[in-house]
């Protein structure tokens, strides 16, 4: 009887989580789609504590009441610039939970597992493992605890490739001649290596690609535990994680205009440093703040085209004054959004968003290009590489092929700079130095801020 | 695990998968970041394997464990549907006109 309503809670939960992931569909049905989502997980819960095996109840409401508290902290208080460093740190309290769960089912039974479900949990724990210490690198880099810029030495991707195909020997073993526990154990100690060194590479522009490529891994292993464990609501829940990671890490892909193997191996932000530096000729031209105050007064239309910089500068509510300043005064404000602009998918919406800025105003890269010629004013705040016309113009380009925000095409094109170092791959950028071009350097928060006050005036 | 187990697991990964493909395709970018943390969220439902490791009492190491992975399940599943709801509320719409009237 017991059997029967834990089936049924579970399968209860994989039809709600489905129909949770189809609300976000669009953002007026999501908050719905996500509460279905939630109840589902309340029963699946629910069901579970009714198992048969369970004896003792202690570690479980410790363990539920424990994770809740932290839980209900991260989700309330992480404020949306620090997105990406919470959703690493998620992918890696997911993968970690998976790689136990399979530890404990291995020496539980001794290591004595037949065939099938000794593959499954040789996946589970390896993904598990080396998606733990992935994310916890993916982490300190997003927060700053280690530089985000790329490690790399010589024979990297053969050292990789050894360990992988030792870790992978190995498991191939235990599915042969099941029961060494050392052996088991090296290779669970392999795979969490092995998780940093996939992630060391990698520079922080190409955070978008990683998060999902974990995003992935992370719902992999949850799939792999289904297996393990006979229970199909895991599989379920875990393929959908999987997959949506998966499409996730394509689409990034495709918006640099890179493949998934050049992203991991290629070491980007290294890679391009040796790429002929000065030849790019002319000067940067500066202007002042009073002058593009009065172009954006008079202005038909402006597009804002915010990058990660927006983000450290915290500048988004000040973006969103600004941008009804102009509004108020019959000026029509748009935003383009670059896929992979942040570090991990979707960032800037989110943070405008918060901003209250009406998704409306948001445009995807596809939907905003046709609208720069007829734009007076583009405003770039912290992108650079996402609007690097050589992606488009010069085929020598490291990152030539790379869809882009042609900003260039506005009439006129504001940069809203720190200062006048490069992006984080470390590329000149033509726009800069373009006729149209107006650099203002300085903190994009404080220099929005005296913005507002200027448009005012004018 | 018998054969025929197996082939039923796969039956569901390989459904799940191409319902997954056709449901997240479906996701604007606009959502994109939602979509993760929910994502994640579901896929806490490794808490359930979890649960019956915490409170089976197999042996020590094992309750030790699944103890821990109930912890971190639970971080995930309650932090990521909190943060998503969070986000989810700050998408609004432009007022229409009638509504900027009032």
């Amino acid at each position: 009887m017991h059997t029967y309503f834990i089936e049924i809670s579970y399968l209860l939960a994989s039809i709600l989580f489905i129909l949770g992931l189809k609300g976000l569909s669009h953002p007026e049905s999501a908050k719905r789609g996500m509460h279905l989502a939630e109840f589902g997980m309340l029963m699946a819960i629910i069901g579970t504590l009714m198992h048969y095996e369970i004896v003792t109840y202690t570690w479980i409401i410790t363990g539920l009441v424990l994770g809740s508290l932290v839980g209900l902290a991260m989700g309330l208080w992480v404020p949306m610039t620090a997105m990406p460093q919470r959703t690493a740190l998620s992918h890696a309290f997911g993968a970690f939970a998976a790689a136990l769960v399979g530890i404990s089912e291995f020496y539980r039974v001794g290591g004595h597992l037949e065939t099938i479900t000794m593959s499954a949990l040789g996946f589970e724990v390896m993904l598990g493992a080396l998606t733990t210490t992935g994310s916890l690198l993916a982490f300190a880099k997003l927060q700053g605890l280690v530089r985000g810029t790329p490690v790399t030495y010589r024979g990297q991707n053969v050292f990789n490739m050894a360990l992988l195909a030792t870790t992978v020997g190995i498991f191939i073993y235990l599915i042969i001649v099941p029961g060494s526990m050392p052996l088991f154990f090296t290779m669970v100690g392999l795979a969490f290596v092995f998780g940093i060194l996939l992630v060391i590479p990698i520079g922080a522009a190409d955070m978008p690609v990683v998060m999902s490529l974990l995003n992935s891994y992370a719902g992999l292993a949850s799939a792999a535990t289904g297996f393990v464990l006979k229970n199909n609501v895991l599989i379920i829940a875990g393929t959908l994680d999987g997959f949506s990671g998966f499409i996730l890490s394509i689409l990034m892909c495709r918006a640099m205009n890179r493949s998934m193997a050049n992203v991991l191996f290629g070491a980007f932000g290294s890679a391009a440093k040796s790429d002929k530096p000065g030849e790019q000729s002319g000067t940067m031209r500066e202007v002042s703040l009073d002058d593009i105050a009065v172009q954006l007064a008079y202005a038909k239309q402006v597009v804002f085209v915010p990058g990660y910089g927006m983000a450290t500068a915290q500048a988004q509510h000040a973006v969103r004054e600004l941008a009804d300043t102009l509004e108020k005064r019959g000026v029509t404000v748009k935003f383009g959004i670059h896929p992979v602009a942040g570090r991990m998918p979707g960032h800037m919406n989110v943070l405008l968003a918060e901003a209250n800025v009406p998704y409306s105003s948001l445009y995807e890269l596809e939907q905003i290009n046709p609208e720069f010629p007829s734009t007076d004013v583009a405003v770039v705040i912290g992108a650079n590489d996402v609007v690097n016309p050589d992606a488009r113009d010069n085929p020598g380009s490291p990152i030539a092929g790379m869809p882009i925000l042609e900003v260039d095409r506005a009439k006129s094109v504001v940069v809203l700079k720190r200062g006048q170092g490069k992006g984080f791959s470390g590329l000149e950028n033509p726009l800069f130095f373009k006729e149209v071009t107006g650099m203002l350097y300085g903190d994009a928060k404080d220099t929005l801020t005296r913005m507002i006050q200027a448009v005012q005036q004018a | 695990m018998s054969p025929e187990a197996l082939i039923s697991a796969l039956y569901v990964f390989a459904l799940a998968a191409f319902l997954g493909y056709q449901v997240i395709s479906r996701v604007p970018p606009l959502l994109h970041t939602p979509l993760m943390s929910a994502t994640n969220a579901i896929s806490g439902i490794s808490l359930v394997g979890s649960i019956v490791t915490a409170g089976a009492h197999y042996n020590t190491v094992s309750t030790v464990l699944g103890f821990t992975a109930v912890f971190c399940s639970t971080t995930n599943v309650v932090g990521g549907f909190v943060i998503t709801d969070r986000m989810l509320r700050m998408f609004k719409r432009k007022p229409t006109v009638k509504e900027k009237k009032k």
